[in-house]
């Protein structure tokens, strides 16, 4: 580690914190329906997008009418997903005249994009044509982001309110968070993308002659556009196949700022539109700090890891100075690298710039465990925050007795039925990792997708699964997961972890919703003072990692010490 | 439940129609006029031939030129059009004789002391276009005997050729092989 | 207060004894299921116990490990029963007490024809009406229609001295079990058979249909959850090993199963609550349900009577003040002449301080006339040795002077208002037509309750003053006090809408009441307190009973309420907390023979992997045992604000749980590796 590295590193976070506030406000605005810098231009959009639609913006909805909006909306995306990804031989735009993708990859492809997950069993530049990629995946890349947004603004509203049954209208939330919020940064982004040296353009690939006098085809596409929302909604789904240390998708230094900068801006300012619409911003700062505090931890062990390189390599005559090469990229560096490999995983976003399956066994496991933890640091725009409110109320409920009071948060009161729920879909994540990971393990045909042997091998069923479950979509890139097994048990894994999670959540948001919003005195637990922090952080760290400890220790932690040892499989 | 449904398809098209078709048509038409170059993927021409592009790294066999890194993108190395990273762990035996080859032939090339790291491992992409000033340094001895240049001289372009950090932080030292290799050619004339 | 609450030794094994074999019957599974974290642990334990028989048969070389695994696992649950079966067993010492007094009572019954028969108690129903004299027991709970009699409600308050109970009025209600003194009353029953006051006491006391407080189930739901997690981890880790090749026994699976899952809340949660409810019964309080002493620790407003709670119950002289040329000497002893013939509490007030501050001595001598308190003239006097000395409302001792309201000197007028104006009641003193001065009568408020009410204040609890006296009056006391609000000039419908309208804002409200007419207000506070001493409607209305009448308890009302809280939350924390050195010490445990590397996590240095698991079962189990004392006593209380409270609790039952669990498997490992267990 450098203090250069450090510098790098901390340039993000600074320039991510000067955004929280101003872009936190602006969506505070926007989820209470006030008209913004962009109204005149979008107003008229939307108010015909209502009407188009059918939908009565003035009338909101209960939690389970919210829900099934959602489901709904969710629903026609995948068909419709599904249907072009099945058809795009038949479609326009596929210059490069790919087959339409066969049925367990489309599948697994659809529910993957529909609930912001983004793992991609395919390589983008050999399978996808520019329409799937365009109106297909770009499509949902917003659409499961503006989902995610409402979903957590209507959480949200369920603290701010006091004894009433609706917390808003799914429709409006989502239509607004697209227009208001993801497009017109998303196509600005995009428009810096190219200055940096993204391509855009519908051709398929150019042709070059090197010096050495081979051909090499350069496959191209309509990249910079899909790569700001990628970032930008968290989804993490690149247009090539190596993602972000792709030097189409992300070419300099600077870019790779944007493309970290993209991912943690909206999911960290929701959180300010959190503490805003609750009527307490240092609540909002005291979950920020949690999640930074935990983030960064994150970020300077992975750094750590890495640089300490791998010694197996280094007793070849590798020199050590540079750390672990292998699976970065020169441009980027350990630091710079580092900070992305963890903030995609404590984002929900899983784009990557170097690949994690090579990361040394310490390095691997912060990424996977930041996953495990229910990416909430600061999580997927949206997802990221209403996960942490879970991880809040629980440890306000665990916490909350000890000061003799049943326990409250932000004035509702915690009760069996929200512990219930909020339990419900804690149970998930465990459920949907731990039970098809070890599943995976047992079945043959599963286990001879694993590209390494060893304990590494289970690393990458174990982080597939995770990555699938907590909806990130990066991955231990070893395993190849194009199979019918994994196509289908990787859909269930996403499509459980999104909606099997996010229903208890909105009936927790329906419940506090009706509830009492209750003042505050001495005797009420403090939930926005340093203390809290620091148990918010136990309970996340503690719980994480009592779930998943076993089977890390048969992962990584056993690989990190074998490589420690020299040992190779 | 059915103005739910109804209401999902329209939104979706809807959608598609704009976050789908016009904004990436938006952007292509924005980047096209303003920023042709970039948006077709920074095309490095020489004497009117497409040699490659600047972010695109391309394999150099010849001892005349500066090496990339090892690419393990198929099936040959550097394929543009199938990017890919080695997706090896770090206790891959696999990797692990992959990695003592590399140091083998990079040692018999003239490589002395330890080899720098990214000289023998391969990328994310499978095609870095840079490589460390440790890896072009270990090369410069070899490239100069091949070109029968003084070693001065084409150590002075690696120079010049280095990129360096941005405000002093930003970024890693590099060189970018297919224009280090460029200005190489262009040196002979 | 007529005891000091006393709780029985934790070693008495009157209790224990009774206990132990409670602790064995409670592993009847029908009746375990009801606490899922016990249920599990004893499933787990039937299945390795199987285990070990199978052993024993085929493989007698390991059957002392999974003999001992199996053993261990039995000890947590019966641990766990076994701390339910104290908690139980010292509330049922106090039960049967109550027992003995409802055997064999006979009622005489008045029948519609006017004869009395007997029948036994047990049969009475409501609408009945009884006769009982001076020495019987009054047969059930009623209400005195006829009569009145001095009653000896020691059997249920412990309070010796007897009460009187009459017809008609606040004081009409009796409790069966009660003993008549003196005169003969007649009872209308107003329970249903077995639905008495003792019964009901009987009963929570015993716990035996104790339901689940609201948030003890959302405190199940946690641990319930957590299991289930724990058991998917377990059952998983047998897949995941696998892919390596490692074989795990079911043994160790459920070794981990059990050291997991939160054996340690779980098996004390009950008994936390059993003992809650206990230590309000020592405090002679009787709830009617788990549920209000749980919101009694959530209360945000206490409103307290100021009569009885806040001031003493009467007014008292405090001061003489003397007008023009007379010292205040002499109005001392005017007034304390004046009031010898007064016998009501303030009368005999002035003489006090007369007495005591000036020294005057009553006089000797016969008087010539005495005038006694009435409330008509409302001023009492004596005529002696030619002086006419009279004290009194100052209206009514200006009239007797024979002064004008506008001719008293302005030095008079000044010291009665200035006595008005802070709260307090000026009586004048004359002595014929000569005015000598002015008595100083106020509401003297208990000394250390301004500081109680800081500490509630603290707490984050307002506390809010009713009282009939006007506002001037009310704001002085209230001021004085130290008390957050004041209702003045209340009636009980003030009262209902103060409690309504704090409702409203999400505020939980305490109240205490005695009078039928406080019933609708008791009815609606979220924690209402009827005195014992009460109408049978306002201890019908509230949630719970006070047999000392004392108003203060509502105050230790509520830091019982808070401490049940508090020692559920720390033990939550605790139990949870010790998961992560029980991982250290079995996780390399399982897979150090598959990888050796994994060496490196047996931080704690354990002997073998064997003992390892051995000794993480047997903390498991022990831990149990040494907090039983805990869970009873509750985690020591402090008024204090939540944030102090919190960082206290999470230092010692966070961080000391998290630290304890390695130091205690340490040590248990090197036990068992020294005593060859393993």
């Amino acid at each position: 580690m450098t203090i250069i590295g450090w510098l790098q590193i901390s340039l993000l976070f600074l320039a991510v914190l000067a955004v929280i506030k101003p872009l936190g406000l602006y969506m505070a605005g926007v989820f209470a329906g006030e008209r913004t810098l962009l109204s005149p231009l979008l107003a008229p959009i939307e108010r015909g997008f209502y009407r188009l639609a059918g939908v009565d913006q003035t009338r909101e909805q209960g939690w389970l009418g919210y829900t099934l909006a959602m489901l709904a909306l969710s629903l026609a995306g995948f068909i419709l997903l599904y249907g072009i990804l099945r058809l795009q031989a038949y479609l326009p735009l596929n210059p490069q005249g790919f087959a339409n993708v066969p049925a367990d990859l489309a599948f697994n492809t659809a529910v993957s994009f529909v609930t912001n997950t983004n793992w991609q069993n395919y390589a983008g530049e050999t399978t996808m044509s520019h329409f799937s990629q365009m109106a297909g995946l770009t499509v949902q890349n917003f659409l499961s982001a503006a989902t995610g947004m409402a979903m957590a603004v209507a959480l949200t509203r369920a603290f701010a309110r006091s004894q009433v049954s609706v917390i808003g209208n799914f429709w409006v939330d989502f239509t607004r968070a697209t227009l208001y919020v993801l497009l017109p940064i998303s196509l600005l982004m995009a428009v810096v993308f190219v200055s940096m040296g993204v391509p855009q353009t519908l051709d398929a690939s150019a042709t070059a002659t090197t010096l050495e006098g081979a051909q090499q085809t350069i496959a191209l596409g309509p990249v910079a556009s899909q790569e700001a929302i990628k970032q930008l909604g968290t989804n993490g789904g690149g247009f090539f196949n190596a993602n972000a240390a792709h030097p189409f998708e992300n070419p300099t230094a600077f870019s790779n700022y944007l493309n970290i900068f993209a991912m943690l801006s909206i999911s960290s300012a929701l959180v300010y539109t959190f503490g805003q619409m609750v009527g307490s911003r240092r609540q909002g700062w005291t979950l920020l700090a949690t999640m930074a505090i935990l983030l960064i931890a994150g970020v300077g062990l992975v750094y750590w890891a890495e640089t300490q390189g791998n010694p197996i390599l280094g007793a070849l005559g590798l020199d050590p100075a540079q750390g672990n090469m292998e699976g970065k990229e020169v441009r980027f560096g350990q630091a710079m690298t580092a900070l992305y490999a963890a903030v995609t995983t404590g984002l929900s976003d899983g784009g990557v710039n170097g690949m994690h399956g090579s990361l040394t066994g310490l390095g691997g496991l912060v990424p996977m465990f930041l996953i495990q933890l229910g990416e909430v640091l600061p999580g997927g725009v949206g997802s990221g925050l209403y996960g942490m409110i879970v991880f809040a109320i629980l440890s306000v409920f665990v916490a909350g007795l000890m000061v003799g009071r049943t326990p409250e948060f932000l004035g509702k009161k915690i009760e069996g039925r929200e512990m219930k729920f909020v339990m419900l879909a804690v149970l998930i994540l465990p459920l949907a990792i731990l039970g098809f990971t070890a599943v995976s393990a047992m079945l043959p045909f599963a286990v001879a997708s694993v590209g390494t042997g060893g304990p590494h091998g289970l690393s990458e069923i174990l982080y597939a699964f995770t990555s699938a479950a907590g909806n990130n979509g990066s991955a231990f890139g070893g395993l190849s997961g194009n199979t019918p097994w994994y196509n289908t048990a990787l859909g269930i894994a996403m499509l459980v972890g999104r909606f099997a999670y996010v229903v208890p959540v909105m009936a927790i948001a329906g419940s506090l919703a009706g509830k009492v919003k209750l003042p505050t005195s001495a005797g009420t637990f403090p939930t926005d003072t340093p203390l809290f922090v620091g148990l918010l952080i136990g309970i996340i760290l503690i719980l994480g990692g009592l779930q998943f400890f076993p089977a890390l220790a048969l992962g990584p932690i056993v690989e990190h010490f074998a490589m420690l040892a020299g040992q190779t499989f | 439940m059915f103005n739910q449904l109804r209401a999902a398809l329209v939104m979706v098209l809807l959608m598609t129609a704009l976050t789908g078709i016009a904004y990436p048509l938006a952007v292509t038409a924005i980047a096209q006029v303003a920023m042709p170059h970039a948006a077709n993927g920074s095309l490095v021409e020489r004497n009117g031939v497409t040699v490659g592009s600047a972010l695109i790294g391309q394999a150099f066999a010849s001892d005349r030129y500066f090496g990339s890194r090892p690419s393990a993108t198929g099936p040959e190395p550097y394929n543009a059009s199938a990017s890919s990273g080695s997706n090896l762990g770090p206790t891959s035996a696999k990797l692990r004789d992959r990695v003592a080859a590399d140091v083998e032939r990079l040692k018999a090339d003239g490589t002395e002391g330890s080899v720098p790291a990214d000289a023998a491992t391969t990328s994310g992409s499978g095609l870095d276009p840079h490589i460390s000033p440790e890896f072009v340094r270990s090369q410069v001895a070899r490239v100069a005997k091949a070109r029968d240049l003084p070693e001065t001289e084409v150590a002075a372009l690696v120079e010049r050729m280095t990129e360096g950090r941005a405000l002093g932080f930003i970024g890693e030292p590099r060189l970018n092989v297919l224009e280090l290799n460029l200005a190489l050619d262009a040196l002979k004339t | 207060m007529s005891h000091k609450p006393v709780a029985p030794s934790l070693v008495d094994p009157a209790i224990l004894i009774p206990a132990a074999r409670d602790a064995v019957l409670k592993l009847d599974p029908r009746k375990l299921v009801r606490n899922p974290v016990i249920f599990v642990t004893e499933a787990v334990a039937v299945v390795v116990t199987v285990l070990f028989l199978r052993d024993l048969w085929a493989r007698p070389a390991e059957a002392g490990f999974s003999g001992q695994i199996a053993a261990w696992l039995w000890f947590t649950v019966i641990f766990a029963t076994f701390a339910e079966a104290v908690a139980e067993g010292r509330g049922r010492a106090q039960a049967d007490s109550l027992k003995r007094t409802k055997s064999d009572l006979t009622a005489r019954r008045l029948a519609a024809n006017g004869e009395i028969e007997p029948i036994p108690a047990t049969m009475l129903k409501i609408g009945d009406v009884v006769i009982v004299e001076a020495g019987e027991l009054i047969p059930s709970d009623g209400e005195v229609v006829e009569g009145a009699a001095s009653v000896n409600e020691s059997a249920i308050t412990g309070e010796s001295a007897p009460v009187i109970r009459e017809s008609g009025g606040d004081r009409s209600a009796v409790t069966g079990g009660t003993q008549v003194l003196s005169d003969m009353i007649k009872v209308k029953i107003t329970v249903a058979p077995g639905s008495s006051f003792v019964d009901r006491m009987i009963g929570l006391i015993e716990g035996a249909q104790r339901q689940k407080t609201p948030n003890e189930i959302a405190l199940s739901i946690l641990l319930s959850g957590l299991t289930l997690i724990f058991l998917f981890v377990a059952v998983t880790i047998w897949g995941l090993a696998g892919y390596s090749g490692t074989v795990l026994s079911v043994t160790v699976l459920a070794a981990l199963l059990v050291t997991l899952i939160p054996t340690t809340i779980g098996g004390l949660l009950s008994a936390i609550g059993i003992a809650g409810m206990d230590r309000l019964v020592r405090f002679n309080v009787i709830a009617t349900s788990g549920r209000a002493v749980e919101a009694a620790g959530d209360v945000d407003t206490l409103l307290l009577d100021k009569t009885g709670t806040i001031t003493f119950g009467n007014r008292m002289a405090t001061d003489f003040v003397a007008i023009s040329d007379v010292t205040p000497g002499e109005v001392a002893e005017a007034a304390l002449l004046a009031s010898l013939a007064d016998d009501t509490p303030e009368g005999r007030s002035i003489a006090a301080l007369a007495t005591g501050e000036y020294g005057f001595k009553a006089p000797t001598r016969e008087a010539d006339a005495v005038v006694p308190f009435a409330a008509e003239t409302r001023l009492s006097g004596v005529d002696l040795a030619g002086r006419r000395l009279r004290k009194g409302a100052v209206d009514a001792v200006l009239k007797f002077a024979g002064i004008a309201h506008s001719d008293a000197p302005a030095e008079f007028h000044q010291a009665v208002e200035r006595i008005a104006r802070t709260g307090g009641t000026p009586l004048a003193v004359a002595d014929g037509s000569r005015l000598l001065g002015v008595i100083h009568l106020k509401d003297v408020v208990k000394p250390g309750i301004k500081e109680r009410f800081a500490a509630l204040r603290a707490m984050g609890i307002r506390t809010v003053m009713v009282t009939g006296d006007n506002p001037v009056t009310a704001a002085a006391i209230a001021s004085e006090a130290g008390v957050d609000d004041f209702l003045a000039q209340a009636t009980p419908e003030d009262k209902l809408a103060f409690i309504r309208r704090e409702q409203q804002g999400g505020r939980l409200i305490a109240m205490c009441g005695d009078g039928t007419n406080d019933a609708p207000a008791l009815a609606q506070a979220d924690v209402g307190v009827a005195m014992q001493t009460g109408t049978q409607a306002a201890r019908e209305a509230a949630n719970m009973v006070d047999l000392d009448s004392s108003p203060t308890k509502l105050i230790e009302i509520v830091e019982i309420g808070k401490q049940l809280l508090m020692t559920r939350g720390s033990l939550t924390t605790f139990s949870i907390a010790n998961d992560v050195a029980k991982y250290f010490a079995i996780i390399p445990a399982l897979f150090v023979a598959t990888y050796p590397a994994l060496d490196a996590l047996n931080i704690m240095g354990l002997s073998s992997p064997q003992s390892a698991i051995l000794s993480a079962v047997i903390f498991n189990a022990l831990i149990i045992v040494a907090l039983i004392p805990l869970a009873l006593k509750g985690v020591p209380y402090r008024a204090a604000a939540a944030s102090s409270l919190l960082r206290r609790n999470l230092l010692i039952y966070g961080l000391g749980g998290l630290v304890l669990p390695f130091a205690g498997i340490k040590a248990i490992d090197v036990a068992v590796t020294a005593l060859n267990l393993v």
